[in-house]
């Protein structure tokens, strides 16, 4: 089926090199990231069959690898890159400084979580460290990655942008906007299209008449690429050089991952219209995780023991921001009404909440 | 002192922050080499260069969220819609992304979206809309409307320095009509949030904004001469935050308000004035709270047509001779 097709690059055979000139304890930070957003999204799961997730959760199985690859191909620290994560790009979250507290805390709508329990999920921001959440109204971060990219444009700034897409969000108004008005500037963006397969329920032969996300890049008179999503070197390399080139002054760049969402639309969703054995096949023969090990292992990059130290430190780590946050109280009501200006910056309760 | 029209004004005021500030930068489209359809940014470019007046693909939603990226990493951009009928386009980046960034994410988004709008001037459907009610409805906005020169200078120098997202709905049936005498060289601002008495009286309030200021005022000065009717005008300027302190004030002197504007009437600004006032100085009535505003049509290009459906001076004073006798 079309979507077991050969992805269009292929991983590399074994060398002694890591491509892209990634150090042995570049490897396993990458590592420690795959493996600390699978871990904190199982964590979430378990808390969400609590009811301690008090809306939807949304998994990102089988797309942490481009998730946490394109993230790391940034330069990162005190405000230097900034990427706009999607809700299946927690790995990029977590790669540019968002604690596992931060997000439990949001997930779970404490009052000392980011949006101190106004927003849900991982539509949070730090513009400091790099990341600024989404909205639920697909597409809308492209246009406004475009003016934040258009900002370091402005003032000289040697910065980059990057944005990610879903396949069914390249069906948006916003998107197009957003990518021709970057391109027109020739602003420093990076758009990483996730062809994951499934928008909701709807898959990309009903969402677009295209075959790769990659051709879209050229009614824009951008260049536009596409990697194996699941393979993490390869993302990590393409997304590498597209930010290098952006950082240079050469505008937009397109890169389409072929991917594939695992879970359903969210946590309630039993994905009923996918085929089983898709669904089995992706897991056993393409899971981003298990294909990076197997890559850094055969390399002999790394060895067996440290992998297994950084497991058992991610979950440690997660027990620990867990505890630290579960009992936490909700933010009190009368709050709700601070901050919709700067100001005022209080609103005043209706006259019946006096009486 | 010098003459100068409400468009050269709001030129002004943009033309100062401009200088004033550097994080300041408008985009839209046609305002750069150009200078704007109306001719508002006209110099612009050669000025402060290309980067600072950019010209944009006619794109509201990208012309929109951009400036909003750009306010986040703490620039002071002028959205400038071509004519403000185009709003719609950017709608969602309007409601969703730039009302709310504060509140859900504490995101600082200082940033103003303007543009003519408004009719009298046989535009059509497409080119006359008031558009102010249907942001009137979303918390995170601010919306401001001068009628006066001096206020469209003075709010447009507090729109750009406001930290939040203000809308600035600019009359271009007032662009060239209205000419005021403003001092030079001092930094004029008009305080968002504060209404304006345009003419003190005793008998019967009409509060309005926008166009609709100039037919009240000629309505009233009709009214005192043939009826001997002394009529206050209060014009509102802001629209979020809503002065109401000024509007019970004016209720309270006169006991009878009729509300005016441009814009249709149901789900119409008036409707919610009427609310406030029923709430907050119902006591102090003496007659009921009365509307003059357009009729509930798409705004209609002939001038037979536009004339029939807009507010007119002359519905002003019949209005207010009715409320004035009841």
């Amino acid at each position: 089926m079309a979507s077991r097709a050969a992805p269009t690059t292929h991983s590399r055979p074994p060398s002694a090199v890591a491509p892209g000139g990634l150090t042995r304890d570049q490897l396993l930070e990458i590592y420690r990231y795959l493996r600390l957003t699978r871990t904190l999204e199982e964590r979430l799961v378990a808390l969400y069959r609590q009811s301690k997730v008090i809306g939807g959760l949304f998994r990102s199985l089988g797309q942490e690898g481009e998730s946490v690859a394109s993230a790391y191909a940034l330069d990162r620290g005190r405000n230097r890159d900034i990427l706009s994560p999607l809700i299946r790009n927690l790995g990029s979250m977590l790669v540019m400084g968002a604690e596992p507290i931060q997000i439990l805390r949001q997930y779970m709508a404490k009052a000392e979580g980011p949006t101190h329990g106004r927003e849900l999920n991982v539509h949070f921001n730090d513009l400091e460290r790099g990341y600024l959440g989404q909205i639920s109204h697909l597409g809308d971060m492209v246009p406004v990655m475009a003016g934040i990219a258009l900002t370091f444009k402005l003032r000289g700034e040697r910065r980059v942008g990057l944005v990610y897409i879903g396949d069914g969000a390249t069906s948006t108004g916003t998107f197009h906007e957003g990518l021709n008005f970057a391109a027109v500037q020739r602003v420093p963006l990076v758009v990483i299209a996730e062809y994951n397969r499934w928008a909701y329920s709807t898959p990309p032969e009903k969402q677009f008449a295209v075959t790769d996300l990659a051709e879209k890049a050229k009614a824009y008179g951008v260049p536009g690429v596409t990697v194996d999503g699941n393979d993490v070197l390869a993302v990590y390399e393409a997304t590498r050089f597209a930010v290098e080139r952006a950082r240079d002054g050469h505008g937009v760049h397109v890169i389409e991952v072929k991917t594939y969402r695992r879970k359903g639309h969210a946590e309630h969703d039993d994905q009923h219209y996918v085929p089983k054995d898709e669904l089995d096949w992706w897991a056993k023969e393409n899971d981003p995780v298990d294909r990076y090990v197997k890559r850094l292992l055969q390399s002999e990059w790394v060895e067996q023991r440290e992998l297994q130290a950084i497991d058992e430190q991610t979950k440690a780590e997660i027990d620990q921001a867990t505890d630290a946050c579960v009992d936490e109280p909700l933010p009190p009501g009368d709050s709700a009404l601070e901050g919709v200006y700067a100001n005022p910056a209080v609103l005043t309760p209706h006259w019946y909440r006096s009486l | 002192m010098a003459e100068v029209t409400y468009l050269e004004a709001l030129r002004q005021g943009l033309w100062e922050e401009m200088e004033r500030d550097p994080r300041v930068f408008i985009l839209g489209e046609d305002v750069g080499a150009y200078g704007g359809a109306f001719k508002v940014t006209e110099g612009f470019a050669k000025q402060f260069g290309e980067e600072r007046v950019i010209d944009t693909p006619i794109s509201e939603a990208a012309i929109v969220g951009a400036a909003a990226g750009a306010a986040h990493m703490g620039m002071r951009p002028v959205a400038e819609m071509q004519f403000i009928d185009f709003i719609s386009c950017a709608y969602d980046m309007l409601t969703n992304y730039v009302a709310t960034a504060r509140y859900r994410a504490g995101l600082a988004t200082p940033m103003v979206v303007r543009g003519p709008c408004g009719g009298y001037v046989r535009g059509g459907p497409f080119h006359s809309q008031n558009p102010e009610a249907a942001f009137l409805h979303t918390p995170g906005l601010k919306i401001v409307y001068p009628a006066t020169a001096r206020d469209a200078k003075g709010l447009i120098k507090a729109s750009i320095r406001d930290d939040d997202p203000v809308i600035y709905l600019e009359h271009k049936w007032l662009y060239r009509r209205i000419k005021e005498q403003l001092p030079e060289g001092e930094d004029l601002l008009t305080p968002i949030g504060e209404a304006r008495l345009a003419r003190e009286g005793k008998d019967l309030s009409i509060v309005t904004y926008g166009a609709t200021v100039w037919k009240a005022l000629e309505a009233a000065e009709q009214l005192a001469k043939d009826d001997g009717l002394s009529v206050e005008v209060l014009d509102l300027r802001t629209l979020v935050p809503m002065d109401d302190a000024a509007i019970m004030r004016t209720v309270e002197k006169t006991n009878k308000v009729l509300i005016v504007h441009e814009d249709t009437r149901t789900g119409g600004v008036a409707g919610e004035i009427a609310a406030r006032i029923n709430e907050q100085a119902f006591a102090w009535l003496d007659g009921p709270i009365m509307r003059v505003t357009a009729h509930d049509v798409p705004l209609p290009y002939a001038p037979t047509l536009e004339d029939f459906v807009l507010p007119q001076t002359e519905d002003i004073v019949k209005a207010a001779r009715w409320l004035a006798a009841y």
